[in-house]
Order: C-alpha cells, then structure tokens, then sequence
C-alpha cells in the first residue's frame, strides 16, 4: 500500500472508492483516475447508475381503497381493544 | 422494495397499524420521519424474512458471501454503461438485487437519504452503509453490462 494517491494499484483504489464516494467529494479529481481508463470508466458507470436511479419509482401512491383498508382495521383493532377488559383506556 | 404491487399495498396497510399501535412509544429521540421509515422498513424486512431465503436478508447481505457480492473491475474496460441507461432495465436490475443491497440502495439512490439516516434506520454503521450501496451499484452494473452484452450478441 503506498501513501501517494497517484501510487495506487486498481485494488487499492477500488478498495477506497465506497468513502470516496460517499464523502461528498468529485471522485473523478482522484490522481489514480488521471492514467487509470479502467477505474475512470468504472466510476463513470456507478455515477451514471445513481443518476439514473432518481428516475426509477416515480410517482408511486397507494390507490384510495388502501387507506380505507387502514381506516376501517384502524376502527376494528380499536372496536376490540375497548371490548377487552384490562385494555381499555383508563377513563 | 418487495417487486410486488399487492405485497406493497398490504406492507404498507401493515405499516399503518403498527405506527397506531406503537406511536406512543415514539420518545422524539430522532426526527418522527426518520422513526416512521425504520418501523416502514422493518415491516418489509420482517416479511422477506418471512418468505425464506431465496432472498438474501439485510444480514446477510452485510457479509454476502464471494459469489453473492459484485465483482471487482480489474478486467478490461470492454463494455462500459455510456449514455442514458434504460429505466426499464435499471428497475428489473434492481428487483434482481439480494433484499439487502435493494433495500440501501433505494433509500440512498432512489429516495434520497443520506447515510448517517440510512444507518439509523438499519442499526448499522455510516461505514457499512456506504460499502453495502457500493456492492449495490457494482451489481447492478454487472446486470446491466450483462444485459447489454447479451443485446449485442442478438
């Protein structure tokens, strides 16, 4: 392992690219990145799947029959706690 | 996060009974949101977990085992993801992912949070959060190069 970013093998920078990138910082700045085309095209892959991955799922809503569905087991599951002694609300 | 509409809905129902029952042991130690999704995801754990282990659990996932965790990119850069990647491949890509990778990556990459609530949610480490979302994503590029070589080759 070598102290000098520039220095990294693949391993070893692949190794560290999770913190890289979850840092915050721009990854593709990276010295090793500057003569590396196999780990610059990996990068370049992962940022295009997390961009990607804000398009998936959208606009997903329950449809209106679910919250009824909550509302009336809601009412139920209340309806029962009541008529059970020792789980009803102290008055 | 289940790859079903009508397992979603019921999960969700699921969801809403145990917030009624158990709101009042919410104390205000972390943001109510961040409460609502950590019971929300242990709902959705609690029933993958249900349905056996064709899917890998969150646990597991943690320490997937060599031929269940991604590969690494040491090879040639033979084929990579240019250009838009279609939506339609990313979303059967991602309901093939083990339970746990699915579940870090569609609360970071598709939903949005962050690590540190990630981890809060999942009781584990920042650490882990980030390493799982990578394993995530190097999966999923392995499907996609996988598909679009497949593509190619027709």
């Amino acid at each position: 392992m070598t102290s000098d970013p520039s220095k990294l093998s693949c391993a070893e920078f692949q190794a560290q690219l999770p913190d890289l990138i979850g840092s915050g910082v721009d990854a593709s700045t990276h010295p090793h990145l500057q003569n590396c085309e196999l780990c610059g095209s990996l990068l370049a892959d992962l940022e295009t799947i997390a961009e990607a991955a804000r398009q998936l799922f959208p606009g997903v809503e329950p449809p209106d029959e679910v919250w009824e569905h909550i509302e009336s087991a809601i009412k139920q599951k209340d309806e029962k706690s009541a008529g059970e002694p020792g789980l009803a609300p102290e008055s | 996060m289940v790859g079903n509409i009508a397992e979603a809905e019921d999960l969700t129902q699921e969801a809403f009974l145990q917030l009624h029952r158990k709101i009042a042991t919410f104390r205000g130690d972390s943001a109510f949101s961040t409460w609502l999704h950590r019971l929300a995801i242990n709902v959705v754990l609690m029933q993958l977990r249900k349905k056996g282990l064709s899917l890998i659990s969150l646990d597991e996932a943690m320490e997937p085992t060599p031929e269940e965790g991604p590969s690494r990119s040491f090879g040639a850069p033979d084929l990579t993801l240019t250009g838009a990647i279609d939506r339609l491949a990313l979303e059967r890509a991602v309901a093939d992912l083990p339970a746990g990778y699915r579940l870090i990556f569609i609360l970071h990459d598709v939903e949005g949070f962050e690590h540190n609530e990630i981890a809060s949610m999942l009781d584990c480490s920042i650490g882990n959060s980030k390493s799982q979302l990578h394993k995530a994503r190097l999966k999923l590029r392995d499907a996609l190069r996988a598909q679009t070589q497949q593509e190619a080759q027709t």
